[in-house]
């Protein structure tokens, strides 16, 4: 698993508070870890924060998995 | 009680005589404060008068990227934005037949659109710090309306119903959102009315005389204390019996 990945899963698991096997990379925020909406908006600016980059709204609206979280930031994050 | 040590305060609207006496309020609470409003002298007068703890910031609520710029630096001063006074407002009065479009949209503008750009970029903060005090300035108006300001009353009413819905976004937060509506508080703005605008209203104000700023100043004491923690998406309405709603 690269290092982004687990970064991602971290965030997820402290901020949404679930286990951590439930974090696979093709699990919903909302439908399968109980995220609410308001929750996914933390999410995206926590990403934001731990990796320094920006989530514009457009994109911040496809990420709906862990892994597409995982997939935006490795394309987008300059570290 | 409404105790306010350590919270950092923003309140917009601060060289007008409501927004002045909110931010000393706040202050002798304890709170660190951020004056903001246009005209930086007076920012700058009431800042020395205040003393510690005290920092201005001029910015226009017309402009979008000053209203960023103003929540950036704002927070950079105080490390924070805890508790958020939206109180600039500003009146274009005509009767509706004879409103230009330009008056329609300033006060619109600056009244209610400023507002929610403002509340937007100070929330972040708040959501990551689960705590947070919104305070948005409204009026009886926006409640009872009233005859040449049908731009103002709108604005008014629209940060009701703006308040209503960010307290229901933002409650699993701890960030409460609410609504101080004054009814004829004594400042420069109620000057401007003509006697006969003034006795008008004075004939339907039940405790016969116009409010004072700190009458004013003492409800968002109340609603940014932590005492509050329950009350959001509430309007409080100061206005000596004006209007009982």
């Amino acid at each position: 698993m690269s290092v982004i990945a687990e970064r991602v899963k971290k965030i997820v698991v402290e901020h949404l508070g679930v286990e951590a096997a439930q974090v696979k990379e093709d699990a919903k925020f909302i439908d399968d870890l109980g995220a609410d909406s308001l929750d996914t908006v933390e999410l995206v600016m926590a990403f934001e924060e731990e990796f320094g980059i920006e989530i514009p709204d457009d994109a911040a609206e496809k990420i709906q998995t862990v892994g597409d979280a995982i997939g935006f930031i490795k394309s987008n994050a300059k570290s | 009680m409404f105790d306010l040590t350590g919270k950092a305060a923003l309140v917009t609207g601060a060289s007008g005589g409501i927004g002045g006496a909110i931010a000393r309020a706040l202050h002798r609470q304890g709170a660190v404060v951020t004056l903001s409003g246009t005209r930086i002298d007076a920012l700058e007068q009431l800042k020395a008068a205040m003393g510690e703890r005290t920092h201005a910031i001029a910015a226009r609520m017309d402009d979008a990227a000053d209203i960023d710029r103003l929540a950036k630096e704002a927070e950079a001063a105080m490390g924070k934005i805890d508790i958020l006074v939206n109180n600039a407002g500003i009146t274009r009065d005509n009767l509706s037949m004879r409103m230009k479009d330009e008056e329609w949209e300033k006060v619109l503008q600056v009244n209610l659109t400023g507002t929610f750009r403002l509340a937007r970029a100070a929330m972040r903060g708040m959501m990551r710090r689960r705590f947070g005090r919104m305070i948005n300035i409204t009026s009886v108006v926006g409640v009872t309306g009233n005859p040449g300001q049908v731009n103002y009353a709108a604005a008014k009413a629209g940060l009701i119903g703006m308040s209503k819905s960010l307290a229901q976004e933002l409650a699993s937060r701890a960030i409460t959102v609410n609504c101080i509506a004054p009814g004829m508080i004594a400042t420069p703005m109620t000057d401007a009315l003509t006697e006969d605008q003034r006795r008008s209203i004075l004939a339907r104000v039940p405790a016969d005389r116009l409010g004072t700023p700190e009458e004013v100043a003492a409800g968002v004491v109340y609603l940014a204390s932590d005492e509050a923690a329950y009350v959001t998406g509430q309007t409080l309405h100061i206005n000596g019996g004006m209007a009982m709603i």
